[in-house]
């Protein structure tokens, strides 16, 4: 059995200010485990950016614990949270968001260098997850010199590069269309074959049900259903 | 190598135009602040540029002189009194003051006559590249700079014109001794400058004091002091810290130096602010991407201080050039300015400090980031 990875407890969030303030997340508890490639579902303004953003540290829930690699992080001010995220958690992004002036490589190797690996050997580790996505050939293009489905890989190798056990996604196959989505849902679900490691991935792409070992729905703030995604639906969809 | 000096001048140059026009910012301010600077660093020389080159090692002068140019006058008699002070080996008087020169076809000008002993310890003219210091014994003879021929009506030596109506010949020439108030400079032997000037027989403007071997300044200055009464015994030190405060902040020329200057700080840091601030604005989806997958602070503001870095050495590259250009063009000039290497080196050291500064805003604005923007862009 795998261990738990990131664990979300009770969380309650509240977005907005007077009037205009909704209660975005209502008591939600999530678990992921290493090995685990778990598709978080929902309609629009269910909630998942927020617990996304939660689960990611990058926000604080008003109410609730979050745990990543058993470390509690309520207590952690922002520069020890930043710690936490470069060393355990890794973004991949709808937009992609890499740096338009920065090459492929450096793009990738901006994970490592924040944390302050500015060796040889992080930019042969970067040159190396550029190859695994496929992008090996490509280390020196700029992202605009790059297709959707290029920077959403070079997007992965910055997110993995670094060998975090969490890897969160948000609507990583959102631009992309089928063949491109499907290449980048095969290479998050080898990432999640790792039991050290997690990916969570925020999506509305049905598509890619059969990637998932896992799929919790979210709707109005609350987790109303989880359902494990059976090997018979992975074979009906690769027939 | 870390990647923040990329991504700094990544940023930095990605939009050429903004980064040109922050570079002619910082130029303008720098260059504002050069010339004042060096305006005042060539003040400062010129102001003192006699005691500079007297080898009195005290002055003796009326209470209350506040410059070397300030024509007071004390009785000459002081002299033998100062020559009886243990330590004193020779004391020689020094007359200064204006007068009117006649140029040979008849119109006059203001030149200001420095009069000494044309032995031993005196004032001379410095420089001379035409006639000989000795010639100036010659009843009459004068010496002035070459910068002033045309202002004086005259071509070179042996040349006549008449110094308060009386025939002068100009028997030295020299190079460079140019007066910041534009006045030329007239040298002579001390009788006749009593005469040009119009002061007594008995009066002087200075005692130039020179020590015998091994005689202590300080102990000399204020036996000085003590014997000779209703008079200032200043050492050249002394006497050039006094026309400095005098010429630069008595009148308020320095004052107005540094406004100068300061105002070229403050168009510059604004410059660079807004400049920063905006290229901020513009990467503020980069520097929340940075926040996210977790870069500290620290390596967010090292990007920024880059900028602000490299904009300082680029922008200094420039204003330094034309600083040069303007020293140059400026040196044959009655108040030149003057590039000294602490000069450039503090000036180097001001427009790091303007544009580091300068990157506060900036920087404001990145720890306001919040991370999370980046799951809703």
């Amino acid at each position: 059995m795998s261990d738990i990875v990131l664990e979300a407890t009770d969380l309650v969030h509240h977005l907005g200010q007077g009037a205009g303030r909704v209660q975005a997340l209502k008591g939600v508890s999530l678990s992921l485990k290493g090995g685990e490639l778990v598709l978080l579902m929902g309609p629009s303004g269910s909630g998942k950016t927020t617990l996304l953003s939660i689960l990611g540290c990058l926000m604080t829930p008003d109410a609730g614990t979050v745990k990543v690699g058993g470390q509690a992080v309520a207590a952690l001010d922002a520069e020890a949270l930043a710690k936490l995220r470069r060393e355990r958690i890794g973004f991949i992004f709808q937009s992609y968001h890499l740096f338009p002036t920065l090459n492929a490589e450096d793009n990738v190797r901006l994970a490592l260098d924040v944390r302050g690996e500015w060796a040889r050997a992080a930019k042969l580790a970067s040159r190396e997850v550029l190859a695994t996505v496929g992008l090996g050939h490509k280390r020196k293009s700029l992202p605009r010199e790059l297709s959707g489905g290029e920077q959403q890989r070079v997007a992965i190798a910055r997110a993995i590069v670094g060998k975090t056990q969490v890897i969160l996604a948000d609507e990583p196959t959102g631009a992309l269309d089928t063949s491109n989505g499907q290449a980048i849902m095969t290479l998050l679900a080898d990432i999640a074959k790792d039991p050290s490691r997690a990916v969570l991935v925020v999506t509305h792409d049905p598509r890619i049900l059969p990637f998932a070992s896992r799929v919790v729905h979210i709707e109005d703030g609350r987790i109303v259903r989880e359902e494990a995604v059976g090997e018979s639906m992975k074979k009906v969809s690769n027939a | 190598m870390s990647l923040q000096f990329r991504l700094a001048s990544r940023n930095l140059f990605h939009d050429r135009l903004r980064f040109v026009a922050t570079v002619i910012g910082i130029i303008f301010s720098i260059v504002l602040v050069t010339v004042q600077m060096g305006l005042y660093v060539g003040f400062r020389r010129m102001v003192t540029t006699m005691i500079d080159h007297s080898p009195a090692q005290l002055w003796i002068m009326p209470v209350g002189t506040k410059c070397f140019e300030d024509p007071s006058l004390l009785d000459e008699r002081q002299r033998f009194r100062a020559l009886a002070v243990p330590g004193v080996a020779e004391a020689t008087p020094l007359v200064i003051g204006y007068a009117q020169w006649r140029l040979p076809q008849g119109t006059t000008t203001p030149v200001f006559v420095v009069g000494s002993e044309l032995r031993g310890l005196g004032l001379h003219p410095w420089n001379v590249v035409e006639g000989r210091l000795d010639d100036l014994s010659v009843p009459g003879a004068v010496a002035i700079d070459q910068t002033y021929f045309e202002r004086l009506g005259i071509s070179g030596v042996e040349q006549t014109a008449e110094l308060r109506d009386r025939k002068v010949q100009v028997m030295a020439v020299s190079k460079g001794i140019r007066s910041f108030t534009t006045t030329p400079y007239v040298f002579t032997d001390v009788e006749r400058a009593r005469t040009y000037t119009g002061t007594t027989p008995s009066k002087a403007s200075y005692l130039l004091v020179r020590l015998a071997p091994d005689a202590d300044l300080w102990k000399v200055q204020q036996a000085l002091r003590d014997s000779l009464g209703n008079v200032e015994v200043l050492t050249a030190a002394e006497f050039r810290n006094r026309s400095r405060s005098f010429w630069l902040f008595g009148t308020g020329a320095g004052a107005a130096l540094f406004a100068g200057a300061l105002l070229g700080v403050i168009v510059g840091t604004v410059i660079v602010a807004q400049t920063l601030y905006s290229s901020t604005k513009d990467h503020l989806n980069e520097f929340a991407t940075l926040r996210a997958i977790g870069s500290s602070s620290r390596y967010i503001y090292t990007v920024i201080i880059w900028q602000a870095l490299l904009s300082a050495i680029v922008g200094f590259a420039g204003a330094a050039g034309i600083g040069k250009v303007v020293a140059a063009a400026t040196a044959e000039s009655a108040l030149p300015v003057i590039m000294t290497p602490l000069l450039t080196v503090a000036l180097f050291a001001l427009t790091v400090t303007m544009c580091v500064g300068s990157a506060i805003t900036a920087i404001v604005k990145v720890m306001r980031i919040d991370p999370a923007m980046v799951f809703s862009r």
